[in-house]
């Protein structure tokens, strides 16, 4: 079956099997690599993407029901938000592996978008659904706290 | 940024510029320079240095998060004096001439071993390179070299200054030092600053790094894998008309060794939906068909009969007559379960066709062995096998194994696929918990000895665990029939104890098994410092002055751990009858010291602060260190809580995440990690941190509760963790 989707902006045709899980789209037929396959079934969160704004994990969600979203991957994370982020990342020096770092980063937009100045109670909450095997959650929200000093700077 | 990663790539990416500096070693293993000019040389660098003044710094190990690329990277920029910011790293190709570990003698990482082999290897390589421009740069100005000054990237004499690249030409034609001078820790500006960033961070934040997974190759297939439920079963039949139904599906074959069915399909949902199709009839004759208590009954009844005497100074028979004459003994034992190493990058491998050989795209940790086998599973020469080294997804050990299990598979896949198009092995995340290489079981049984003043006397130390090294490339470590992997952490133990005899027991099992992140600390790390506690509380003694006082300080190691123990003492403000939990391990040559602060609540645990302090020797990135004890913690967290690879019948009880459940971030406790200052030569701190986290929680509990934890996970104890 082709599918139109709309990803980071732009509407890309894609030849799939209904059923598809979205990740596997993204990876396999689009080369948007940066969303990164970890269990399958929605426990990681290393598939995370936006969907219409919110993080939603890809591995769970098929493609005949992405068509009519927006669809935000790590590479196409660019606005404020996600610059904050990203920044505060890399000054915390966060990541080891970094498997899961773009489905981190995801959540991390997603929770600063939903509330610019969150509570230490409200980021380990948020971000419980991400797993880091290398267990760098002490700098995720670390990073966190800082992008959200940066945004209201 | 991305890392570039073949030598092919390699020259040909310098050969379309100008000419580039490199410097290396020959084949010889001598420091020898060339140039991008002259690309027959034998030489495969550690450094390169383009026109444009860029200087790359080859790496010989590979990265799986634990901070080698930025490691290496320093030692060569510091001696270089190069800008932090136009040094870039590049994984080498494999060639264990040039590239191999110096404690191993073959190219590959593991035993937290990649700083300490290359410290002065990657220094004099930039002392070298450094020596190398300044003397160009003397040529070129017609000055002596010693008027030059080297600073950021810059050579300067007098009122003449230019940057590296201005003198790589001249500089190639000349030969270098045999022995450059390095600096003294008194002139470092990289090593040991807190102002580094790691080299891998903004790839890692914005999608682009390239992982093994991330292949894609035109005209590539994917290919998914069915194994044997039970642990060395084999293929009978098979029958795939269901997948024939999936879309994508391409053909399925049995691999040559009969250990399962691949599936091909047109991309990865494909393989897998097609996987989950093949019904397959299985041969279970020389298949592991125990279950797990009864695989736990067997460790303990080995217990009973030690197989091999694992100190020769005390043979284990020597030990009873004192233990009879002792005034008290303190008895134990303990039980520790499979864990799988479940890197958040499933195992996966790329086989992909290159004139008459291959190239292996992968996070390949141990390019020794992934070679050879690759090779004699494809019947062709090494030679014609080319590895491209890629970002691992973490391994924690699970990506260097003896049978290169993946990367073997993903061969075969790519023999029986015809061999003209890239195959690309992808394992689910359910092969990744059911498809073994785990930590393996182990049970301890202690008896010590203790004097009507409360002094060891004497120490029965039995243990029982499948080795890993017996049975494959790694068979030369082993020592008298002893698996040094299975007895370390007991065996070399930095505390003076009298009469301690050791035994060992090989369980054996077709599980396969393989070392996990700190390998047999895992166990012995937590038996050891769990006794430890025991003692301190049986004789009424502080845990920590009690440890001290069996340390001799003159012993280098022991005066090391000194040190690390009075450094967490003081951060965490430990008092006499401290109600929390203390644990200090020696592994990978660095000592470690770890204050556990818990809360328990009828059976409900919180940890809610960590205390680390490390000796390493010299920190190259004290921040890389931090996070390596950070993340080392964590990970030993999850396995003490509640993480196990259990049997029934042989197969293999949990699937997924859901029931190999990692640390979740509430979870994570506040950690405080100090570095010991030191000009010692740098050790391990990949693995060192996660020993001591496990008995340091226990012994928190037991200060809580009264209740002691013998059999892992702790979800056996009856307790719970929020």
């Amino acid at each position: 079956m082709q599918y139109q989707l709309k990803i980071n902006g732009e509407t890309r045709t894609v030849d799939a099997e209904p059923g598809t899980p979205l990740l596997w789209v993204l990876r396999d037929e689009l080369q948007l690599t940066g969303t990164k396959f970890g269990c399958g079934v929605a426990y990681c969160g290393a598939c995370t993407v936006h969907v219409d704004g919110y993080p939603t994990r890809s591995c769970q969600t098929f493609v005949e029901d992405a068509v009519d979203s927006e669809i935000t991957t790590i590479e196409g994370a660019t606005d404020k938000v996600a610059q904050a982020v990203q920044e505060a990342w890399r000054e915390k020096d966060v990541v080891q592996c970094g498997w899961c770092q773009s489905g981190q980063i995801m959540s991390a937009i997603g929770l600063l978008t939903e509330n610019p100045r969150p509570t230490d109670e409200d980021i380990k909450d948020y971000m419980n659904g991400n797993a880091c095997r290398c267990v760098t959650y002490v700098r995720i929200n670390q990073a966190i706290k800082l992008a959200s000093q940066k945004l209201e700077a | 940024m991305n890392i570039n990663v073949s030598r092919r790539g390699f020259l040909k990416a310098s050969a379309a510029g100008t000419t580039a500096l490199l410097v290396g070693i020959n084949a010889k293993g001598v420091l020898a320079a060339g140039s991008t000019a002259a690309a027959a040389t034998d030489l495969n660098p550690f450094v390169k240095i383009d026109a444009d003044g860029t200087v790359t710094v080859i790496i010989k190990h590979f990265e799986m998060g634990q901070g080698t690329t930025t490691g290496l990277t320093t030692l060569v920029a510091e001696e270089l004096d190069a800008n932090w910011d136009t040094v870039v790293p590049e994984f080498a190709p494999a060639d264990v001439e040039r590239y191999k570990n110096l404690f191993f003698g073959a190219q590959g990482t593991g035993g937290s071993t990649s700083i300490a082999n290359s410290f002065m290897q990657y220094r004099e390589a930039g002392a070298a390179a450094r020596d190398l421009l300044m003397r160009a740069a003397a040529q070129s100005w017609g000055v002596d070299a010693s008027t030059i000054t080297v600073e950021n990237g810059m050579l300067s004499s007098g009122g003449k200054s230019g940057h590296f690249g201005e003198f790589v030409a001249i500089a190639a034609t000349l030969s270098p030092v045999e022995k450059p001078a390095v600096k003294t820790p008194d002139q470092f500006k990289l090593i040991g600053s807190d102002k580094l960033h790691r080299k891998d961070n903004t790839g890692k934040t914005n999608g682009t790094a390239m992982f093994a997974m991330d292949v894609n190759l035109p005209g590539m297939i994917y290919a998914a894998i069915i194994r044997s439920p039970k642990f060395g079963g084999t293929v009978v039949s098979f029958d795939d008309s269901a997948a024939k139904d999936v879309g994508g599906f391409i053909a399925a074959q049995v691999l040559p060794n009969k250990a399962g069915v691949v599936a091909f399909g047109k991309n990865t949902w494909a393989a897998f939906q097609a996987r989950d199709a093949l019904s397959v009839e299985w041969d279970f004759s020389a298949a592991e068909t125990r279950s797990t208590d009864a695989m736990i009954a067997d460790h303990v009844a080995l217990l009973d009969a030690p197989q091999f005497d694992a100190n020769h100074e005390v043979p284990l028979a020597s030990v009873a007559p004192i233990l009879e004459g002792a005034a008290k003994t303190i008895d134990a034992q303990f039980t520790f379960p499979f864990l799988a190493h479940a890197p958040l990058e499933p195992e996966n491998c790329t086989i992909e066709p290159v004139g008459d050989g291959v190239r292996v795209h992968d996070g390949c940790q141990f390019p020794t062995l992934t070679r050879p086998m690759v090779a004699a599973t494809l019947g062709i020469d090494p030679s014609k096998v080319e590895i491209r080294t890629l970002y691992a997804g973490g391994s924690f050990g699970r990506r260097a194994n003896a049978a290169s299990d993946y990367n073997v598979e993903a061969a075969m896949a790519f023999a029986v696929s015809g061999r003209k198009v890239p195959v690309k092995l992808v394992w689910s995340r359910e092969d990744d918990i059911k498809g073994g290489y785990y930590r393996p079981m182990s049970a301890h049984r202690a008896k010590i000895g203790l004097d009507a003043d409360g002094k060891i006397v004497g120490w029965d130390h039995r243990l029982a665990t499948k080795s890993i090294a017996k049975g494959g490339p790694f068979e030369m470590m082993v020592q008298n029939g002893v698996d040094p992997t299975s007895v370390e952490g007991v065996a070399e133990s930095l505390y003076t104890l009298p009469n301690m005899g050791i035994g060992l027991s090989d369980f054996t099992t077709p599980v396969p098994i393989n070392w996990w992140r700190s390998v047999g600390h895992t166990h012995t790390g937590f038996v050891m410092e769990s006794l430890m506690d025991m003692v301190a509380t049986e004789t009424g003694q502080d845990p920590i002055e009690m440890r001290l006082a069996m340390l001799d300080p003159a012993g280098a190691n022991q005066a090391r751990m000194i040190e690390a123990i009075k450094l967490v003492r003081e951060i965490s403000g430990w008092q006499k009858g401290d109600k929390r939990g203390f644990a200090a391990h020696f592994s990978f040559n660095t000592c470690v010291a770890v204050v556990a602060d818990v809360t328990v609540e009828d059976t409900t645990v919180h940890v809610n602060k960590l205390f680390m302090a490390v000796e390493c020797g010299v920190a190259i990135n004290p921040d890389v260190i931090r996070a390596q004890m950070e993340g080392g913690a964590g990970y030993a967290l999850s396995a003490i809580f509640r993480n196990e690879v259990t049997l029934t019948d042989g197969e293999v009880d949990q699937y997924n995440f859901p029931d190999y459940e990692l640390l979740r971030n509430p979870e994570m406790p506040e950690i405080e990690v100090a570095i010991v200052s030191s000009n010692n030569a740098p050790t391990g701190v990949g693995e060192p941190g996660v020993p001591p986290t496990g008995p340091a929680v226990a012994n928190a509990i037991f200060a809580q509760t009264g209740k002691r934890i013998l059999d892992l996970p702790m979800t056996k104890a009856g307790f719970d963790f929020v």
